[in-house]
């Protein structure tokens, strides 16, 4: 036949990635745009990321003050219920309220990356009309969440940093700034950061592998 | 004109709808020359769909083969497809699906970036082609913030900024109103001719038909009909006095 000979299969390219950067501009426009939805998935990470600070930041401070072994401040700090002669470290209920936290607030970004697959699917199929490879997909819904935990951490971090700068120096007064711990709150500042964007970063993973396997003809579906 | 763009040959789909088979299209061959404006109709569940996405390398055929520009689509894996869409083929919907968080001229611009052309250069081709399509005033609107008419425009710049060979148009005034139905069909009557591009159409608008070189008629997946300019005659609601749904 006619057709078999004019066949050229072999010289159809692969179709290129898009570049991180242009996914990151595409994926900011959609964010920017639908702030309102964003906002409300941050809210989660603000709350968990800020809770984790503020246990993390007030447990350094107070490490930090009965480290001191001053009388007047040990009185201070046992009216708030610190144990000035008991094991260090932070006990297992609080590890327990903090790993709670961020369960919850890790499955409401799960939760939300789903939704927002679902609300696309046609924008997915389109976009796949138009030439977008899976990797692009994945990579606009990884960037999305990550933005949205980065930050939502960023500030929760400094809500969590605030609120247990204030109830400290509330309960201690000026022995807070005589005793600043100041390399541990880094830490715990950096670890309450990390943990936010990490956590939302692996949330989106397994929404964005079901947003790439929709398929451009679902672009042809008539909804709404 | 001559060459057959595309060219489907003993085309058959078969679905399978628990233990049932329902097949979508039996047997079904048809060429399209080159620069054609070819209407494919016929009333939904005739295959009419199914065809089309064969077309755009969007579904697979059971058996038989379609090749379109000497590609088999069929034989591609998924990033030769993605190439294929993005390089060869400019969909337009019934709905417009534009993406409804970017401007006229972003919506035009991302396909015209995943061909591997920079954002910059992208834009600068997006801002031309949206020109070209009357829409030079509206490349910061948002597809919310313009008519209908405007968004299947904008639609058909998207389309159209890849350079595509064939422009695949599912239901393309099936939103609109009767006139701006026309000013679409005309659009892309104009388009097809000013760049050599096929376009082919699913509709059952008898609009359509008047802009038409071809027409087909697919009627439970088969084709009933083939005719061309000249041998159909377009009459309000019929064609040779045949009443189309």
């Amino acid at each position: 036949m006619a057709v078999e000979t004019q066949l050229r299969n072999g010289s159809v390219p692969q179709q290129k990635d898009v570049s991180w950067g242009i996914a990151m501009a595409v994926s900011w426009a959609g964010l920017r745009r639908r702030l309102l939805r964003a906002l409300i998935t941050m809210a989660g990470v603000i709350l968990a990321i800020s809770f984790l600070s503020y246990m993390l930041i007030t447990d350094s401070i107070t490490q930090a003050l009965v480290a001191v072994n001053n009388d007047r401040l040990n009185v201070l700090l046992q009216n708030t219920g610190v144990d000035v002669f008991g094991a260090e470290g932070t006990d297992q209920m609080t590890l327990l309220l903090i790993g709670l936290s961020l369960l919850t607030c890790f499955v409401g970004i799960v939760n939300a990356m789903l939704m927002s697959v679902t609300e696309r699917v046609r924008e997915i199929g389109t976009l796949k009309c138009l030439g977008a490879c899976d990797s692009f997909i994945v990579k606009s819904y990884l960037i999305e969440s990550a933005v949205q935990g980065l930050i939502g951490a960023l500030i929760g971090m400094i809500v969590g940093l605030l609120v247990s700068l204030v109830i400290a120096i509330v309960n201690y007064k000026s022995f807070v700034f005589t005793n600043f711990p100041v390399l541990p709150i880094l830490k715990a500042l950096v670890l309450s950061f990390l943990t936010g964007t990490l956590l939302a970063v692996i949330a989106s993973i397994w929404p964005a592998y079901l947003a790439a396997r929709k398929q451009p003809v679902d672009a042809l579906r008539i909804e709404e | 004109m001559g060459t057959p763009v595309i060219s489907a040959h003993d085309v058959c789909k078969v679905y399978r709808m628990g233990t049932e088979e329902v097949h979508a299209l039996s047997n079904v061959s048809l060429d399209i020359e080159e620069g054609n404006y070819v209407s494919i109709m016929g009333p939904s569940g005739s295959g009419k769909s199914t065809f089309f996405n064969m077309v755009g390398g969007l579904d697979t055929p059971s058996s038989g083969h379609v090749s379109v520009e000497g590609y088999r689509l069929a034989d591609l894996n998924s990033r030769q497809l993605a190439w294929f869409r993005c390089h060869k083929i400019g969909f337009i919907f019934q709905s417009f699906n534009l993406i409804p968080t970017m401007t006229a001229v972003e919506n035009v611009s991302i396909g015209r970036i995943f061909s591997g052309v920079s954002p910059a250069e992208a834009q600068k081709d997006a801002a031309r082609v949206l020109e070209r399509v009357g829409l030079g005033h509206r490349l910061d609107h948002l597809p919310g913030e313009v008519s209908g008419g405007q968004q299947q425009r904008i639609a058909i710049a998207r389309a159209l900024v890849n350079q595509p060979s064939i422009i695949l148009a599912d239901e393309p005034t099936g939103n609109l109103d009767l006139k701006t139905g026309e000013e679409i069909i005309d659009l892309l009557n104009e388009m097809k001719q000013q760049y050599n591009i096929t376009v082919i159409t699913a509709t059952h608008d008898m609009k359509m038909l008047s802009a038409s070189d071809v027409v087909v008629s697919i009627e439970d997946g088969a084709i009933k009909r083939v005719a061309k300019k000249g041998e159909f005659e377009v009459k309000v609601g019929s064609i040779d006095g045949e009443t189309v749904a």
